[in-house]
């Protein structure tokens, strides 16, 4: 498919890849960014306007100062940019995550798994072998959108939304999967709790933790252990600790 | 020399404002910021400040103010009731649109914006630490102090610094006010989601805004408009930023503000241009508004327009001696006020 360009006001365009959740497309978004961010960093003059990036599952949006850009012509930067699909796109991190799956922390893990014929252990063996690829922040500051849940964890929404989901909450929803950086109401299954913290301000220029692109793997840590990373994080522990050089 | 304010009492809907947090966007952090920039700007300008120093944005009622350390010049900007206590047990209203130099102990009490929203600006401007390059107030974040929460009594609002060895005083001639007419849109990026009739209706109703609003968008009340099919209501989520029009199945339209969210998943019918952004900020509960389509360029030459006439606003501000000051400047030279002493960038 050809990508859409299409103004969103005059301080935005979106150059829209397809309408569908798909790894494929959301590749080719990630690709456009790589070489936006590119165009930046060489500092092409019509770039200059450029305030923001934001890939999401299937689009791209760039945010620019309406004052100061000539749009008309940002705008055919982009849709060339975005037609140029042969560049190598930047592989994500790798992110390991540890997760705990105590009763307290997997309050809806008993129903998700009676739903599907499974017992408790083998929903979170079937999580601990998936690997999440983000496809977009969003929702909430440093919030993942990940697709790879495998299919027979495929679960709806709650029909009525909680009030208070508790902080760094491992989520699931139909096909995707996601961490609550924070605590707010919703509507997400919580099959589990990791210490790791998403957004932190300590970290000026990258506060989200994940960036689209990043993959994740979870593996499960007791609850003492999930209390002592949550405490040393607390105090300093480097992120970096989590961070796993891709083995491919 | 610098002052400082302290909240005496939070009252509801005040925060600190700037330009907002551009460049964090893609952390799914949102652009937050001043609802009406000019009108911001406009205050800052009556104390000679840059345009982007933070302001405090007010848009409930009930916030009390106190000079901890004076003196502090502060000004506002929009139509809002607001009672000035002095020290020494005096009282009277605090105009807008003119600077006005406080004391220690004198106390602010700001009533509600007539309008829905104003500003009051302190010279030096609000010199809370920025936080991700912006002293814009977020509260879902986990910003720290003020910018991450509602006010409490206690909290400190240290001020920058200006020169208070010169006596005279900021006004300007009119008030800054928004244009006027409908509301400008360009459509989409979703257009193609809805009916002929559906955009028809769109641009061809008055919609009125409803009590449900807060910075991060605000409900219209209104007939409810049709999408092309029930699975036409949803999207898979896609970028959003402040003015986007989105269209969930009930069919009645939510405008976004300064701290909605980066993505959603709603169509959006149309996107409000920039150049009556601002106007957003005034919708109270009951104001009726019309959309009108423009193309591109009729924004971009709104935007510039509307630059330019800030610019004379800007240039109608001057400086005045208040009764009862002694204008030792004019002692020495008789000539020199004349309105323009301050670079402005």
């Amino acid at each position: 498919m050809t990508p859409r360009l299409l103004a969103l006001g005059d301080s935005a365009w979106t150059l829209e890849f397809g309408s569908a959740i798909d790894p494929a497309i959301n590749a080719r978004v990630m690709g456009l960014a790589a070489r936006v961010a590119q165009a930046r960093a060489s500092e092409e003059p019509l770039m200059a306007s450029v305030t923001d990036v934001v890939p999401t599952f299937r689009s791209l949006t760039v945010h620019y100062d309406p004052l100061e850009a000539d749009a008309t012509a940002l705008g055919e930067r982009l849709r060339v940019l975005a037609q140029d699909g042969h560049q190598a796109m930047q592989p994500g991190r790798l992110w390991h995550l540890p997760v705990c799956f105590d009763a307290d922390f997997a309050p809806d893990l008993p129903r998700l798994a009676n739903a599907k014929g499974l017992s408790p252990d083998e929903v979170i063996q079937r999580l601990l072998a998936a690997t999440f690829r983000v496809y977009m922040l969003g929702f909430q500051p440093g919030f993942p959108y990940m697709g790879g849940v495998p299919p027979e964890l495929h679960m709806p929404r709650l029909p009525a939304p909680r009030q208070k989901v508790p902080a760094q909450s491992l989520a699931v929803a139909g096909e995707m999967c996601a961490v609550y950086p924070w605590e707010s109401p919703g509507g997400w299954n919580l099959l589990g709790r990791t210490p790791v913290v998403l957004f932190d301000l300590r970290h000026a220029e990258q506060p989200a933790l994940l960036a689209a692109g990043d993959e994740v793997r979870c593996h499960a840590v007791e609850r003492a252990t999930h209390d002592r990373l949550a405490a040393e994080i607390a105090r300093g522990m480097p992120r970096e600790t989590f961070l796993k050089a891709p083995e491919r | 020399m610098s002052g400082l304010l302290e909240i005496a009492q939070p009252g509801i809907g005040t925060t600190v404002q700037d330009r907002g947090r551009a460049g964090h966007r893609h952390h799914g952090m949102p652009l937050s910021g001043w609802l009406d920039g000019p009108l911001a700007r406009a205050a800052n300008a009556l104390l000679g400040n840059p345009p982007d120093e933070a302001v405090l944005e007010l848009r409930g009622t009930g916030t009390v103010l106190r000079v901890k350390a004076g003196p502090v010049r502060v000004a506002l900007a929009g139509r809002i009731a607001a009672t000035c206590l002095r020290s020494d047990s005096s009282r009277g209203p605090l105009p807008a649109w003119q600077s006005v130099t406080l004391r220690e102990g004198d106390q602010l009490q700001l009533g509600p914006a007539e309008s829905g929203c104003a500003y009051l600006a302190v010279a030096g401007g609000l010199l809370m630490e920025p936080q991700l390059g912006s002293r814009a107030s977020y509260w879902r974040a986990g910003l720290a102090g003020v910018l991450g929460r509602a006010f409490l009594p206690g909290d400190a609002l240290p001020c920058g610094t200006w020169s208070h060895a010169d006596p005279r005083e900021w006004r300007c001639r009119s008030p800054w006010t928004a244009n006027e007419g409908p509301v400008r849109v360009l459509l989409g990026p979703q257009q193609d989601h809805f009916t002929a009739d559906a955009i028809a209706q769109f641009l061809g109703q008055d919609w009125e805004a409803t009590a449900a609003q807060d910075r991060m968008g605000l409900r219209f009340q209104g007939q409810a408009l049709a999408h092309i099919s029930a699975a036409a209501a949803d999207i898979v989520s896609d970028g959003v930023t402040p003015g986007a029009i989105q269209v969930p199945a009930n069919g009645l339209p939510i405008v976004l503000l300064a701290d909605g969210q980066t993505v959603g998943g709603y169509p959006k019918i149309a996107t409000v241009i920039s150049a009556d952004l601002p106007r957003l900020a005034h919708l109270k509960p009951g104001t009726r508004v019309r959309f009108e389509a423009v193309t591109h360029e009729a924004a971009h030459r709104a935007l510039l327009d509307e630059h330019q006439r800030w610019q004379r606003w800007l240039a109608s501000r001057e400086t005045y001696l208040p009764p009862g000051t002694v204008d030792e400047t004019a002692l020495y030279a008789s000539n020199l006020i004349d309105g323009m002493l301050r670079a402005d960038p």
